[in-house]
């Protein structure tokens, strides 16, 4: 199946970034008005906060599909809500380690702390980030799921399509 | 008027949730007047044919524990599913994996090379390892097949009822057949147990700080732990925070944390990650460095926050075994 897609295709790397609306957020709307160019293969989330961040986000992008999850909060003392990225760096640091422990490279997943000035950092980090996805390769962790399933039941893949649809709350 | 028929089966399971039935006591007597056991491999001699020549839907109520893994379970399961008008999936392995499941951070060829080959007790010159299907002095034998992936019941087939725990507490599984006996069950797909968090019913719920900040996580048998006080307030890993309540606070009861046995609340879609994300931002720390050697005490993530619910999760399995190309096994 991603076999016949590769093939069509060359593998682009898809991430989904999650911003904080204070400062990465702000960042990347800067990197826009100052017309930087840079990797278009991130889809953007904006969350309030990435202390809002639930690790849960990170599995369900995975596992639908995402080849790496970027993390952007502001810097260390410069949270608009005091702590959130506080406990942003607290999930993601364990986060890390159980989501190799599943066999997802490090890689994968990046937290930055990017503030509201620094739309160039926007940039350099979406370069770098792309570049090792590129190095790792696609995650394929939706198609292989899919066929595991496919094994022992039909209506499983139907299942899951259907708990795609209703999204993950 | 005859009785229901109500039928029990399992598998890959430990055999707890059985005798979680026998534990209702002289409460099962009860049940057996008000319903038909027609099925119980583990404790009556009832056979595989004696369900298939039962009509469709004809078992009012199926039970089935533990998790499915070979082939075999997964065509018992099927088949339970046919003949039972509601299907149970009872206890932790079958409601979301369970301790089983957390095989799936290995595969088929890993976990047959270790049990077969490597493991220190072995002696297997011959390397023989279970096959699908062997000929031998004209004899045909077959074995299930052994899946790379252990899943939940409810990823094999439609289930009605979810009852939590690694057993089921007593008290829930009471609850569950008077609901059935009475015909007042719930919605379909409904777990049978409060939709509460554990530490909201918890016997040390008043001792629980307002701001929980921890520098030290302990194992259980590296602390003398204090009988009254909240346990995590004292650094011992308890997933009170996360996972359902209805068992009564049985393991707190007996000073030891809370697991996580009865999964998850309803609102939480993956058990494991909630559950990292509630212990991981107690961390009292700011620094980088200092937050990792003090999260490096938890020794097992995967083993800590997904035990009972890892085939059930949104990552489902370890990855590397599976990938095509450029993985690294």
């Amino acid at each position: 199946m991603s076999e016949n897609k590769s093939q069509a295709r060359p593998f682009e790397p898809r991430v989904v970034a999650f911003f904080c609306n204070w400062c990465t957020y702000t960042a990347a709307d800067l990197a826009g008005t100052s017309r930087i160019i840079y990797s278009p293969n991130a889809r953007i989330v904006r969350l309030m906060c990435s202390g809002r961040l639930d690790p849960q986000f990170v599995c369900a992008s995975f596992r639908m599909g995402a080849d790496g999850v970027l993390i952007g909060g502001c810097h260390p003392g410069d949270c608009h809500y005091q702590e959130g990225n506080y406990k942003a760096l607290r999930r993601y640091i364990l986060l890390r380690r159980l989501l190799e422990e599943m066999g997802i490279e490090k890689e994968r997943i990046r937290l930055e702390w990017i503030s509201a000035s620094e739309g160039e950092k926007v940039k350099k980090v979406m370069d770098e980030m792309i570049a090792s996805l590129r190095k790792l390769g696609p995650l394929n962790l939706n198609d292989d799921m899919v066929a595991e399933l496919e094994k022992s039941s039909k209506n499983a893949i139907e299942d899951l399509q259907a708990e795609f649809q209703g999204g993950v709350r | 008027m005859s009785k229901p028929k109500v039928g029990f089966y399992w598998c890959a399971s430990c055999g707890g949730c059985e005798e979680a039935i026998v534990d209702l006591a002289e409460d099962i007597l009860a049940v057996v007047d008000a319903v038909d056991i027609s099925f119980w491999p583990v404790a009556l001699d009832f056979k595989r044919e004696d369900v298939e020549k039962m009509k469709d839907g004809e078992m009012a109520v199926g039970f089935v524990n533990g998790a499915i893994r070979t082939s075999e379970q997964c065509e018992m399961a099927t088949l339970m599913r046919e003949k039972s008008g509601v299907l149970i999936a009872f206890g932790s392995c079958s409601h979301l994996g369970g301790i089983p499941g957390l095989a799936n951070l290995h595969d088929r060829k890993t976990i047959f090379d270790k049990v077969y080959f490597n493991s220190p007790s072995v002696a297997n010159k011959e390397k023989t390892t279970p096959q699908p299907a062997v000929h031998k002095d004209d004899h045909d034998l077959e074995l299930p097949i052994f899946w790379d992936t252990v899943k939940s019941l409810s990823q094999v087939v439609e289930v009605d009822y979810f009852l939590p725990g690694c057993a089921p507490p007593v008290g829930l599984i009471k609850n569950a057949l008077k609901a059935i006996l009475d015909g007042k069950l719930p919605e379909k797909g409904s777990v049978l147990a409060p939709d509460i968090a554990l530490c909201n019913t918890c016997p040390r719920k008043d001792t629980k700080p307002e701001n929980l900040l921890l520098k030290e996580f302990k194992r259980p048998h590296w602390a003398v732990i204090d009988s009254t006080n909240c346990l995590l307030a004292q650094g011992i890993l308890c997933m009170g925070a996360s996972t359902r309540s209805g068992c009564e606070a049985a393991c707190i009861t007996a000073n030891m944390p809370c697991t996580g046995c009865l999964g998850p609340t309803g609102k939480i879609k993956d058990y494991g990650a909630k559950a990292l994300s509630a212990i991981a931002s107690m961390v009292d720390s700011t620094e980088a460095d200092e937050i990792t050697s003090r999260l490096d005490q938890i020794a097992d993530p995967v083993g800590t926050f997904y035990r009972y619910s890892l085939p059930s999760s949104l990552l489902h399995r370890r990855k590397s075994s599976l990938s095509r190309g450029g993985g690294s096994e």
